[in-house]
């Protein structure tokens, strides 16, 4: 029996990462290298979170939870929501503690797309995106968005890309690879696009927290009407440095949470117990788990903004996330050759922008969720390497 | 927090940060940033700027000991004058005043045990207002303003994250 056949069809229909060689150089070299090539933050997470996990599992706390979750995490998810971000959910039934974002999101995508159904991805976006559509059955219909637009999605764009069969669009604000962050004013412009339309929106906040000013979240089921059409994806990993505990959550209109629900409790039955008792100290005392991190990347968020300016590398100022997403056309390398030289010539890993989708191409993913010492450092290699590739 | 409490936090936290570096990173002009640091270095908010030096590594690593010191207050003085006389000796890193069972903690750093010891019996306890002294010697240190000593500094992340 040839085994390679007997692999579904939906599987095989996954494209390999489209920068597989860099992956393997970077693995190769890991450890020898200063990477600022890495989604996750560089902080462990707070002592006292970390505490309220030991605790819970020296008290025996071992066993399954509810399969939306504990109702106090599910409560304390619908206060945090109320407090921050000005909506309301029902922690009873509008609210399902996942295995990280990224399990939200794939429910949240089976629980509605039927085979043949378009879901609009505006990218370059989080590589799960298209591939949990693929997954599902549904078509993805990707949009890419342009550099002058400083990664926005604007309401021409999506109005093009909208069709009879559209389900959904996946918004990704703050936005993984770009930092681009969209204003309320913005949002509402999406809004009017759709609002007559029968369209839903999921909406991944997972980096929420990490909004620099003048730039302040805004969510998109906080506008008029858009709260019963929008799933939320929220979490712990970005804001709260739990990214290995894999625990984040989504909300939503009541239906479409019961289904993900029942997807959720045959494929993960519930969340990691001990995640969820700490996730419940991460909240109780978000602010000051929170701030401090938040500084810190903002300090570092300009000093990278700096000195890519410096060196002649177009960039917009990235109000979100813990990305800065230069342009390197001016060397006249592809994005792929552009890592990979940097690789092996200055030790120094960061991310080709075509990971993120084909219209990354010419950009780069700089990740500052690493010290201050590691990206000064990296910022004099990164200097020399463009003076070294400019065109004379 | 305030630009010029940011600024004093990121300077007690790493002092060998440049002017112009503080300058981007709290996103203000560098000529600003240069005259606010040169404010507080005159207005003594700034007293000076010290590195974090793990003595164990070298082959002069002193012994380090905190006294705790009885005293008795003078009319008019108060602890000042006997804190003034304590700390002025060079073997004296620190001086605090106490709340508590003692009133001076003072933290003492000589070549040897034998060294602090006769410190304390020959320049503290016979001081006139001093009514005891206790001292405990310190045996590893852990963390010190801020930066743990033995922590191990490996990035265990993966090489890429998407």
């Amino acid at each position: 029996m040839n085994v390679d056949s007997m692999l579904s069809d939906k599987v095989k229909a996954i494209p390999p990462s489209a920068i597989r060689r860099f992956f393997d150089l970077a693995n190769e070299m890991k450890g020898q290298v200063i990477s600022l090539s890495i989604g996750e933050p560089d902080f462990v997470t707070p002592w006292a979170i970390r505490e309220a996990g030991i605790y819970s599992l020296e008290t025996g706390n071992t066993h399954y939870s509810p399969n939306q979750g504990f109702i106090e995490l599910r409560e304390a998810i619908s206060h945090y929501m109320k407090r921050r971000f000005h909506i309301q959910y029902a922690p009873k039934s509008q609210v399902v503690v996942t295995v990280g974002g990224s399990e939200a999101i794939d429910i949240a995508v089976r629980a509605v797309v039927n085979p043949g159904d378009e879901v609009i991805i505006p990218e370059p976006c989080f590589v799960a995106y298209k591939n949990c559509v693929l997954m599902a059955g549904g078509v993805p219909v990707t949009i890419p968005l342009r550099a002058e637009d400083n990664f926005v999605l604007k309401p021409d764009q999506l109005r093009a890309a909208l069709s009879p069969k559209t389900k959904m669009i996946m918004l990704g604000y703050p936005n993984n690879p770009t930092g681009a962050v969209m204003s309320r004013e913005q949002l509402q412009d999406i809004v009017a696009v759709i609002r007559d339309l029968p369209v839903l929106v999921l909406s991944d906040e997972l980096y929420a927290e990490l909004t620099y000013e003048p730039a302040s979240h805004c969510s998109i089921a906080e506008l008029d009407g858009m709260a019963e059409r929008t799933i939320l994806i929220g979490g712990f990993s970005k804001a709260f440095a739990m990214t290995g505990w894999r625990i984040g959550f989504a909300c939503g209109p009541e239906s479409i949470l019961a289904a993900m629900n029942k997807i959720h409790q045959y494929v993960i039955m519930s969340s990691p117990t001990t995640a969820q008792d700490a996730a419940i100290e991460a909240l109780r005392h978000s602010h000051e788990h929170i701030t401090p991190m938040r500084e810190e990347y903002n300090r570092r968020r300009r000093l990278v903004v700096h000195a890519c300016r410096e060196m002649g590398l177009g960039c917009f100022e990235p109000l979100g996330a813990f990305y800065v997403f230069p342009d390197i056309r001016s060397t006249g390398l592809s994005s792929n050759e552009f890592c990979e030289r940097f690789l092996q010539e200055e030790k120094v890993a960061i991310v080709p922008g075509h990971a993120f989708g084909e219209c990354g191409e010419g950009f780069v993913r700089i990740s500052y969720a690493s010290s201050l010492e590691n990206i000064r450092e990296a910022m004099v290699r990164l200097k020399r390497f463009v003076e070294r590739n400019s065109p004379k | 927090m305030n630009k010029k409490e940011e600024i004093l936090s990121l300077l007690e936290s790493n002092a060998k940060l440049s002017a112009a570096e503080l300058a981007v990173m709290v996103g203000r002009p560098a000529a600003e940033v240069e005259k606010t640091i040169a404010d507080l270095e005159a207005n003594k908010t700034i007293l000076g700027y010290n590195a974090v030096v793990n003595w164990e590594k070298t082959s002069s690593a002193p012994v380090t000991a905190l006294i705790e010191v009885r005293v008795t207050p003078q009319r008019g003085q108060g602890f000042d004058h006997i804190a003034q006389r304590i700390f002025r000796h060079d073997q004296v890193k620190s001086c605090y005043l106490m709340s508590g069972g003692f009133d001076l903690m003072v933290i003492i750093e000589d070549k040897s045990l034998k060294d602090v010891a006769m410190f304390v019996s020959d320049k503290i306890a016979p001081l006139d207002s001093v009514l005891s002294t206790q001292t405990h010697f310190i045996l590893k240190k852990y963390k010190m303003n801020g930066t743990e000593f033995h922590s191990k500094d490996e990035d265990n992340r993966e090489a890429v994250v998407l």
